[in-house]
């Protein structure tokens, strides 16, 4: 993992210092919150609907044990004893005092982590494959490039105060499990025929009210040239993106105003100018991160023998448990969506518990999936049973990995300010109606999402199922989606018709899983069969 | 003590008061200009050796466009002087100094002392800009000095 | 018989709370709030000035009994608390409280 060296820690200490600084002008009344407003959400501090709320940002989604540690040290002395952990792989507090986010922030630079960048409108906490480094299928650990752009985009002096935010995500397989062309930037690690590493670009995707995935816009920059690519990148966008309209200032609408092509070709017109320039960080730098991702220590020849004599471990191992690239090693996915639990929440216990986990089994490393779990990424199997008991005793042992009940679902209007409709309500009847195990896996995959409005934190437009917020008339509604997915065949869902009250929906979702049951062919997910056989009889199903 | 304009470089200020865009189009020997956001900086690059002052106006502090605008003409060999005016905030100087910009004229005006503590607000910059300060990478492999 | 009145909602500048302006100060329990008029923009004027509170906002309730039931469910969720941790809401005792959002 990387280790901050005198200069990171030092400029995360100076972020402390200024935010204590800007804390005290506005307590004492120099700053006005209008001038404050945005200076404390780049430190990821909004003004939620019951209190402050702080984002504390995962790079890259990646923590080791002493971070996660302190992440639960946090919840409970600033904050009621729990955290969230969001989509972005991020970490959110609910409950803050304003004059506490200076301290909180600088409990974090301890563990070097940070607040940095994760909101306004500038280029937000890069996220990445949640089994990066891990698994199989990748060309090479994307994790490096991202710590690279980490470093590149902190502060930086031109991309402050973009049209809009700005998320990137970087992965190094065509299994995208980062929903990579669903961000302002996406970032493939490919090789090229002469086996270089480089960069294959997407630009312009996102959700919020106008979904859209991102086309490909360069095929294969040179990884020693992806800083210069992204300056030229983002620097278009920042010449052009729209600022008459915050609905229309994303990149997205930028790129599809213009044209794939003439982005594209404005892009590497000042890509050509900046590399000129030799603003490129030297290929000894990304050598020096690489090295401290290479190994994590994992032993070699050990055993893939495994007792699975408790069925109750069988179970969670079939559901949570996936295949690690070195013989002897599984990953693990700590799903943290129990039956009538809130999806992504977790005590300031259970966060220390995970990362006594990850200090004893996991090399000393966790993860944050976008699917709001937490993954042990590198778990010996000798010692899976072990790690199996301690998370079961905690509740922490749900075995739903990818089923209707490991449901996406944003904070909606029991937090958020801009929310529409309660999800988590919503996530808990769903979970409670299907809770028999044996149903759930006769279902197989089934991504389900909800959002509380249309800002689609959720990622309600990629769930195979989907779920929107409504207000309709002062009354939550929820409108149903079917036939989106936010993997290597991303697409965005279709919405049904008219929309439902928050038990009118769970029936409808029953009935939609049970039309699935009654067509499927084979082997065929929901989602296949929902792309072979359209959306009528679904329909028909719940409206007819 | 409170200045309305924070200045940084060591030659005479030009007396003569920037135009817009088009007037400096037509007028032919003017050598100041103030350019909007809307504006494309780079159309100047014909007519960079008779400038010696570019403003860059700031209507709102949230519309960043200026920063792209100073760092292309910086890249492209402006040297001039090149100053932010308009909703410029204490809080945004540091980086605007690393867009190459040497001069400010706040609406709000800021005292010499709160200006120099923004720019000292960064021990150390990740990034390399127009600013000639040396990134941290360069610092790291002991590569470019600046 | 209830009576719609306008309020004056915010949050505490330094905790953060969700706070009720109760015509004296400042009350976390929205039963203690108090119909303003015209004068509610001078009241939040001087309150914003005093920098204790932020977001200040006007917002419609309708008044009965001696209750004040804020007319959006946004604000009424806002005066109890997140329906979903009722242990951390100003009504932790009550396991019906979330059926008064609704
Ligand atoms: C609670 C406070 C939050 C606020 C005020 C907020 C605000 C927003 C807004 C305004 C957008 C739409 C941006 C646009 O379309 O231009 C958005 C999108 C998004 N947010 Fe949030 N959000 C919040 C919480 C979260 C949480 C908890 C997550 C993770 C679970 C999250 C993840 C995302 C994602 C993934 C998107 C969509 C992707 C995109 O188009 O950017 N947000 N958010
Ligand atoms: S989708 Fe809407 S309700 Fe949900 S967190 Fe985002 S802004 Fe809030």
């Amino acid at each position: 993992m990387y280790q901050y060296d005198q200069h990171d820690q030092a400029m995360v200490d100076a972020r402390v210092a200024e935010f204590r600084g800007q804390v005290a002008r506005r307590l004492s009344g120099e700053l006005t919150e209008d001038q404050f407003k945005p200076l404390r959400l780049k430190n990821g501090l909004y003004l939620q609907l019951h209190a402050y709320m702080l984002r504390v940002a995962v790079p890259y989604g990646t923590l080791n044990s002493a971070q996660m540690r302190v992440l639960g040290d946090i919840a409970d002395k600033y904050d009621r004893g729990y955290g969230h952990f969001t989509t972005r792989q991020n970490i959110q507090y609910n409950w803050i005092k304003l004059a506490d986010a200076p301290d909180i922030l600088a409990d974090l630079a301890k563990v070097q982590l940070h607040a940095i960048q994760t909101s306004g409108n500038c280029i937000r906490n890069t996220t990445a494959d949640h089994f990066a480094g891990a698994a199989a299928d990748e060309v090479a650990d994307p994790r490096p490039y991202a710590e690279l752009l980490r470093q590149w985009s902190t502060f930086h002096p031109e991309f402050d105060y973009l049209p809009r935010k700005f998320k990137v995500a970087i992965i190094a397989s065509e299994t995208d499990r980062a929903a990579m062309r669903l961000h302002d930037i996406g970032i493939q690690i490919v090789k090229n025929e002469a086996g270089e590493i480089g960069c294959k670009f997407f630009a312009g995707g996102g959700m919020g009210r106008t979904p859209m995935i991102a086309p490909c816009i360069a095929e294969f920059v040179p990884a020693l040239q992806m800083i210069s690519f992204l300056e030229a990148a983002l620097r278009v966008y920042n010449r052009h993106g729209r600022r008459d309209n915050k609905y229309k200032a994303r990149i997205k609408i930028l790129v599809h105003e213009i044209g794939v092509a003439e982005y594209s070709r404005q892009v590497q017109e000042e890509f050509a100018h900046i590399l000129t320039l030799g603003l490129e960080p030297p290929p000894a730098e990304l050598d020096r991160i690489k090295a401290m991702f290479a190994d994590p220590g994992l032993e070699t020849g050990l055993s893939d023998d495994l007792d699975r004599s408790d069925p109750d471990f069988a179970l969670w191992v079939d559901q949570n448990v996936h295949a690690h690239k070195q013989p002897g090693y599984a990953i693990v996915t700590i799903s943290l969506k129990p039956t009538g639990g809130i999806p992504g929440d977790a005590t300031a216990d259970q966060i220390r518990l995970m990362a006594d986990l990850a200090r004893d089994h996991s090399l000393d490393e966790l993860r944050v999936s976008h699917a709001q779990n937490i993954v042990l990424p590198h778990v010996k199997k000798a010692d899976l049973y072990r790690v199996w008991q301690a998370l079961d005793a905690a509740g922490l042992a749900t075995p739903n990995l990818d089923l209707i009940t490991d449901i996406i679902a944003c904070p909606g209007l029991d937090y958020c300010a801009l929310a529409n409709a309660r999800s988590i309500p919503l996530a808990q009847k769903i979970t409670e109606r299907f809770a028999d195990v044996g149903r759930q896996r006769e279902l197989g995959e089934l991504k389900l999402k909800i959002s509380g409005c249309i800002n689609a934190c959720g990622h309600h437009h990629a769930g195979h199922i989907g779920i929107l917020g409504v207000d309709r008339k002062g009354v939550e509604n929820y409108q149903l989606l079917l036939g989106g997915a936010e993997s290597a065949d991303t697409s965005l869902g279709t919405i049904t018709g008219p929309g439902f009250s928050e038990d009118g929906v769970v029936d409808a979702i029953e009935k939609v899983t049970d039309v699935y049951l009654a067509r499927r062919e084979g082997a065929e997910r929901f989602l296949d069969t929902y792309r072979r056989i359209g959306m009528v009889p679904f329909k028909e199903a719940i409206y007819g | 003590m409170v200045e309305t304009v924070l200045r940084y470089r060591t030659d005479e200020p030009v007396a003569d008061p920037a135009v817009t865009v088009d007037a400096f189009a037509a007028q032919g020997n003017a050598t100041a200009v103030r350019i909007e956001p809307g504006d494309d900086a780079l159309a100047l690059l014909p007519y960079l050796d008779r400038l010696a002052l570019i403003e860059v106006n700031f209507p709102s502090f949230a519309d960043g466009r200026g920063y792209s605008a100073a760092r292309s003409l910086r890249e492209r060999g402006y040297t001039g002087e090149l100053r932010a005016v308009g909703d410029v905030l204490l809080d945004q100087l540091s980086h605007m100094r690393r867009c190459g910009f040497d001069s400010f004229a706040p609406d709000k005006p800021i005292s010499a002392e709160a200006a120099e503590a923004a720019f000292a607000t960064w021990p150390e910059v990740y990034q390399q800009t127009v600013d000639g300060r040396r990134p941290i990478w360069a610092a790291r492999h002991g590569t470019k000095d600046a | 018989m209830s009576a719609k009145i306008k309020i004056i909602t915010g949050n505490d500048l330094r905790t953060g709370d969700v706070i009720w302006w109760t015509g004296e100060g400042w009350s976390r329990h929205v039963d203690n709030a108090v119909a303003v008029d015209h004068d509610a923009d001078a009241i939040i004027a001087r309150e914003n000035a005093r920098q204790v509170v932020t977001d200040t906002h006007v917002i419609d309730a309708f008044a009965a009994d001696g209750t004040v039931r804020p007319a959006h469910i946004k604000d009424r969720i806002r005066a109890l608390g997140p329906t979903v941790r009722l242990d951390l809401s100003l009504k932790p005792a009550d396991p019906q409280a979330g059926n008064w959002v609704i």
